[in-house]
């Protein structure tokens, strides 16, 4: 993986991986790729993908309201917030 | 006191040997004298704790007998507490205050279990040494030098070092039978679903489960029985009754099938571990068990495929770290995607970042089939090998860890770091239970014999596993200085 292509993923992953750490970077996450390409050594043709250990599908419950008002409680994590909303930088001019 | 298990603990405080504040302030002072150099918890509630053991004690006293009563329990720092801090062991959640309890604290609570605080861990759970915690490394107590292991490194290294006598840990690959092997105790990972995800931070959903750290199995039994069952607000909870695991502990091993895996005493297995492993299935053979030798074709791929899969599930799972709406959050964004970037880049430590990078890579288009569906489909291979193995045996047997516990920063490598989990890792994509109980001393530092059992095979694996400690005494070789006389 070359450094324009660790850039791609960063952006994509919302992450900041400066000029000065870009190649130790690329050398581990290279090293990672290539722990993972054994992968490729087995055939795995007609073999159903496995998401879930038991194969379970999702449960599901009756339509009813379970959770309470906790709007002020949650909104207290946030590093900024006011009359009940999240405070983030202006995003339309 | 600070020796003994909890099912002596319990039959101690039954018969008014000591109270519960005696234990739980002997506990508190054996923290404040060993933690500056163990590092093995983040937190430590001294209030709390000390008036849940009051309660504890009253509620004795008015006839409640409830086996985890007034008995002293950590946290892994992964599991919320209500108006407790939870950081994960990383910056992103240095100063995050949950509102809520986590289930397995929920339930544990209810047990009567005094909560004495939340302990060290790799980042996210992310690493097998506990040396990417944000707060620095826990030291091993057979040998500070060392590594307790990870990710549920802190847990270990307090049951080990006589600073609780259980906790709770969470395995998505290896993180408490790894750490339970190089400490010297007992360390449990339930089968995928058995024990509620909620309220435990997420790194994989499809791998993490919550267990046990303790000096037994039979005291595995005793936190399982608590933890265990279905809880609504977890969509992968399990819906079937919870056995009475300390009644089956008993059972005779008398025709016990264990299977010995080929691939598990493959090269790279430290010869003094093997001769000890080797030496732990002899006595179980003794016992009456057979020996039934098995191969598991596919295990060589479980750390390429987990190395994809959770890491996938980790980008997407710690995308909620955005700086909005708790965790870190940079000084003077200057836009929004400077807030996100920025807060995220400072708030996560080098391994977690890069798994997300990894992960976004195996996600993103054009690679999806090529890495995400290949470990899928391998993932099916690696629990195949075991459906069959399992028709032929009733539980696997094999070494927890290739070796002991590692010096501080010898594994600086992350691949070689990931190939530590070899023999740990299959067991958490087939979802399977999976126990480590002490086996033995190389050079003076435990290792651990892993036994595997089928899916919802808790029972029997308690049983076997307590069974091989009426056999052998190792789980009771505590570091010489955890009765605390000694600094």
């Amino acid at each position: 993986m070359d450094k324009s292509e660790i850039d791609k993923i960063a952006t994509l992953a919302r992450l900041r991986v400066s000029p000065a750490e870009a190649d130790e970077v690329a050398t581990r996450i290279g090293g990672i790729l290539t722990l993972i390409d054994q992968m490729q050594s087995v055939d795995t043709a007609g073999v159903e993908p496995l998401a879930h250990p038991l194969d379970a599908v999702q449960r599901l419950r009756a339509d009813e309201v379970t959770e309470t008002d906790r709007r002020d409680e949650l909104l207290a994590l946030a590093p900024s917030s006011r009359d009940g909303l999240f405070l983030v930088p202006k995003v339309i001019e | 006191m600070l020796r003994l298990n909890v099912t002596e603990l319990s039959a101690e405080l039954s018969r008014g040997a000591f109270s519960s504040v005696e234990l739980v302030r002997a506990c508190l002072e054996r923290i404040q004298r060993r933690n500056p150099s163990l590092n093995a918890f983040i937190s430590i509630c001294e209030e709390s704790a000390l008036a849940e053991a009051a309660a504890a004690d009253a509620a004795r006293a008015a006839g409640d007998s409830k086996p985890l009563l007034g008995i002293p329990l950590a946290h892994k720092d992964i599991f919320c507490t209500r108006g407790l801090a939870t950081t994960c062991g990383s910056r992103m959640l240095r100063d995050f205050v949950p509102p809520y309890d986590a289930g397995v604290v929920e339930r544990l609570r209810g047990a009567g279990a005094v909560l004495i605080g939340k302990t060290n861990m790799d980042e996210f759970a992310m690493g097998s040494s506990n040396e990417t915690s944000f707060f620095g490394p826990a030291r091993n107590p057979h040998d500070p030098g060392r590594v307790p292991g990870g990710s549920s490194g802190g847990s270990a290294a307090a049951v080990a070092g006589g600073l609780c006598p259980m906790a709770t840990g969470t395995d998505t690959g290896g993180s408490i039978r790894q750490p339970a092997s190089f400490c010297g105790i007992t360390g449990f990972k339930p089968s995928y679903g058995r024990v509620s995800r909620w309220g435990m931070i997420a790194f994989a959903s499809s791998l993490d489960q919550a267990g046990t750290l303790t000096r037994s199995a039979a005291d595995a039994a005793l936190m399982m029985r608590a933890m265990a069952g279905l809880d609504p607000r977890d969509s992968t909870s399990v819906d079937r009754p919870v056995e009475d695991y300390a009644s089956e502990l008993e059972r005779p091993l008398r025709g016990l099938r264990v299977g010995v895996p080929a691939p598990h005493f493959a090269e790279g297995l430290s010869p003094g571990v093997e001769r000890g492993i080797r030496a732990a299935l002899a006595e179980l053979e003794k016992a009456g068990a057979e020996l039934i030798d098995i191969d598991l074709p596919n295990n060589h791929l479980s750390v390429p495929a987990y190395y994809v899969v959770a890491p996938a599930e980790a980008s997407a799972n710690l995308s909620r770290y955005d700086g909005v709406r708790y965790g870190h959050r940079c000084e003077n964004p200057v836009d929004l995607d400077d807030l996100y970037t920025r807060s995220r880049s400072e708030g996560f430590g080098d391994e977690v970042k890069r798994r997300i990078l990894v992960g976004t890579y195996a996600l993103s288009a054009g690679y999806y089939d090529a890495y995400y569906r290949k470990a899928q489909r391998i993932r099916r291979l690696i629990r195949r090998d075991f459906t069959e193995a399992f028709t032929k045996v009733d539980v696997i047997a094999g070494p927890t860890s290739p070796h002991v516990a590692f010096p501080h920063g010898a594994k600086a490598d992350p691949v070689e770091m990931y190939l530590e989990d070899i023999f740990t890792i299959a067991v958490n994509l087939a979802g399977l239970p999976g126990i480590s109980v002490p086996a033995g001393f190389e050079d003076g530092l435990p290792f651990g014999l892993q036994i595997i059992g089928p899916d919802f095979g808790e029972a029997r694996l308690l049983n076997v596993a307590h069974q091989f400690q009426q056999l052998t005494d190792w789980h009771r070789r505590l570091p010489a200085d955890a009765a605390g006389e000694a600094s």
